[in-house]
């Protein structure tokens, strides 16, 4: 694969959320590392997220479980479905580093989640810590910030 | 017009397996409990280590009454009002910070010492004369009935008189003890912010889940029960090792017998636990190097045992649950009704390895944020009950299994693990503790 371009990465983010919305859940799950993880952390600023409670630090096999569990004929805070739709700012690209195969960008959006007659927003910072692995971009480490992550939430079901 | 005022008609909600639905979805019931339930149980304020140095506060509630944690220049927790005595102001708005040695309303810049008396007013001239001093709100700001800090655990009672603090809780303060002594050094400290789950229903239904053990295979197969076939599907088998993550959910699939077995066990003034002979809590492994420290501080013998015990879900009536084996407090608050924040906070135990903090933070993050495919099931069970309970066709809710005629609720009972014992023995208490001042009213009449 040739070098990776600002471009090549923002489409890559812009895809990733477009999967999320229209439910490819197997096709996402394509996109990261092994030991990929998706962190949402409970606190602002939070830098640990081992040792401090988040709201998700979730590795590649409780992401299969979260993905899975969406689907089963037993997943009764999915009846009805809920929906989910991203509206994301042009991804800022902090780094680009071909040689090293990694690169980071930053993104502003928002989040917008329904079922049955309620509906949230959450405005969102969502970091990207990407590796280049067999030719193709992977997630290594995805950070959702949640503006008002100190907030009281009901049900987040779905994926920011 | 406003119903539930009389001992009679509280007494009226409450029958021996039955409770009626108004208990749930009436407004005037839960007006009610704050005022009577609410004032005269000892109810969960907050843990000391929150504010370890003088002057540091903490806010919250107990029941719908704002109230401030705070430790005094005499290293004492005070629990106040959260109301300036002069127009109502809330004094501390931010959830936790450091005051100094008083606190100033930032309106009119009255202060108060952090036990709540009147410091200093400005232009004090200008009430001379007035009989300020002979009011109440003269006086500074009103500290609550009574405060108790149990190992740390601080626990109010609004009500000036009433039961004392180690009548009301007795022989369940053992769940706290084995929490507390799981730390080498006797001591435990608050890790991080607690989650804040919003839960469209009544505070009961989330207290009364906790010792609720015929729902986890049902309600939570979703999540653990596609754990294990996951796990199945990856060719490993349930005597293989298993990551934390499923050394936590596996457990929730448990079958009936497992807590049928495991035991249930009930306490005077509404106060119970389940996992009285072992628990999901109780095949976690290992931590390297936490046996050794436990025994260097406790001896063998005592250290065997503090980790024997391996209690799941101890409910402190009214409103928080703990779980000793993973440090962990749930804090039900009610604010309505239909309207309730569950509060999850985590412990490190001091002197133990870190290891069992990433523990307790895992199982926070799995089982108990609004973002738990978890608990994402529990509130759907609960939000449903919530709307369903709307229905006219029956008024009554059912709180039967493993129901006993004569009940008496006033001594310990160890029984089967699937028994709702403990939620009728939780209505027991709750009908004491909303009629006791009632009582004490007609009495005086």
């Amino acid at each position: 694969m040739s070098d990776v371009t600002r471009d090549d990465l923002i489409d890559f983010l812009y895809e990733e959320v477009r999967m999320l919305d229209d439910g490819r859940f197997d096709e996402w799950m394509e996109l990261w590392t092994q030991d990929g993880h998706y962190w949402m952390p409970l606190n602002y600023n939070q830098q640990d997220p081992i040792n401090e409670t988040s709201l998700l630090y979730e590795d590649q096999f409780m992401l299969r479980l979260r993905i899975q569990r969406l689907i089963g004929a037993r997943t009764f805070s999915q009846k009805p479905k809920s929906r989910c739709h991203h509206v994301i700012q042009r991804p800022h690209v902090d780094e680009i580093d071909n040689e090293a195969g990694r690169y980071r960008t930053v993104t502003r959006m928002h989040y917008v989640e329904t079922r049955l007659d309620d509906q949230f927003l959450l405005a969102l910072t969502a970091t990207h810590d990407l590796v280049r692995q067999d030719g193709a971009l992977k997630i290594a480490l995805k950070k959702v910030e949640l503006l008002n992550c100190d907030a009281a939430f009901g049900n987040i079901q779905l994926l920011p | 017009m406003a119903h539930y005022e009389t001992r009679a008609e509280i007494e009226g909600l409450v029958t021996p397996f039955q409770v009626h639905r108004d208990i749930y979805i009436d407004q005037d019931v839960y007006r009610q409990e704050m005022k009577h339930l609410f004032a005269n149980a000892w109810v969960y304020v907050g843990h000391d280590s929150q504010t370890p140095n003088k002057g540091d506060y903490y806010t919250t509630q107990i029941g719908d009454q704002p109230v401030i944690m705070v430790r005094h220049t005499d290293n004492e927790i005070k629990v106040l009002y959260n109301r300036c005595p002069h127009k109502g102001t809330k004094i501390a708005i931010d959830r936790q910070g450091n005051t100094g040695k008083f606190f100033r309303c930032p309106y009119h810049a009255w202060s108060f010492k952090t036990d709540g008396c009147l410091l200093a007013i400005p232009l004090k001239k200008g009430y001379e004369g007035t009989g300020l001093s002979d009011t109440e709100n003269g006086k500074g700001m009103k500290a609550v009935g009574a405060v108790h800090n149990y190992r740390g655990f601080v626990f109010a009672r609004l009500a000036s008189e009433g039961i004392a603090f180690e009548e009301y809780f007795n022989d369940s303060l053992s769940s706290l003890d084995n929490m507390v002594d799981r730390s080498p050094a006797g001591r435990l400290e608050v890790v991080g912010a607690p989650l804040r789950y919003m839960h469209q229903c009544n505070w009961k239904m989330l207290v009364e889940n906790q010792t609720d053990t015929c729902h986890p295979m049902v309600a939570h197969e979703s999540s653990a029960g596609t754990a294990v076939q996951i796990w199945k599907d990856m060719g490993f088998t349930d005597d293989d090792p298993k990551p934390a993550a499923m050394e936590i959910i596996a457990p929730f699939m448990s079958a009936y017998e497992f807590f049928e077995d495991m035991g249930i066990r009930t306490w005077p003034n509404g106060h119970g636990h389940t996992g009285v002979h072992h628990s999901i809590h109780s095949k976690y492994s290992e931590i390297p190097g936490y046996m050794e420290a436990l025994t260097a501080a406790h001896g063998k013998e005592k250290a065997e045992a503090i980790l024997a015990e391996n209690r799941h879900n101890t409910v402190y009536f009214p409103n928080i649950m703990i779980k000793g084996p993973i440090q962990q407090l749930r804090n039900f608050i009610p604010l309505a009704a239909d309207r309730t924040l569950a509060e999850s906070w985590i412990f490190r135990l001091v002197d133990a390895p870190e290891e069992l903090t990433a523990r307790t933070a895992l199982y926070n993050r799995m089982i108990n944020a609004p973002t738990s495919i978890v608990g994402h099931d529990d509130l759907e069970m609960y939000e449903r009950a919530q709307e369903g309970l709307h229905a006219d066709g029956l008024e009554w809710v059912n709180i039967q299994r493993l129901y006993q005629e004569g009940e008496d609720f006033e001594t310990e009972a160890v029984e089967n693990g699937t028994t709702e014992r403990q939620m009728r023995n939780q209505f027991h208490a709750w009908v004491k503790f909303m009629t006791v001042s009632m009582t004490q009213k007609e009495a005086a009449e």
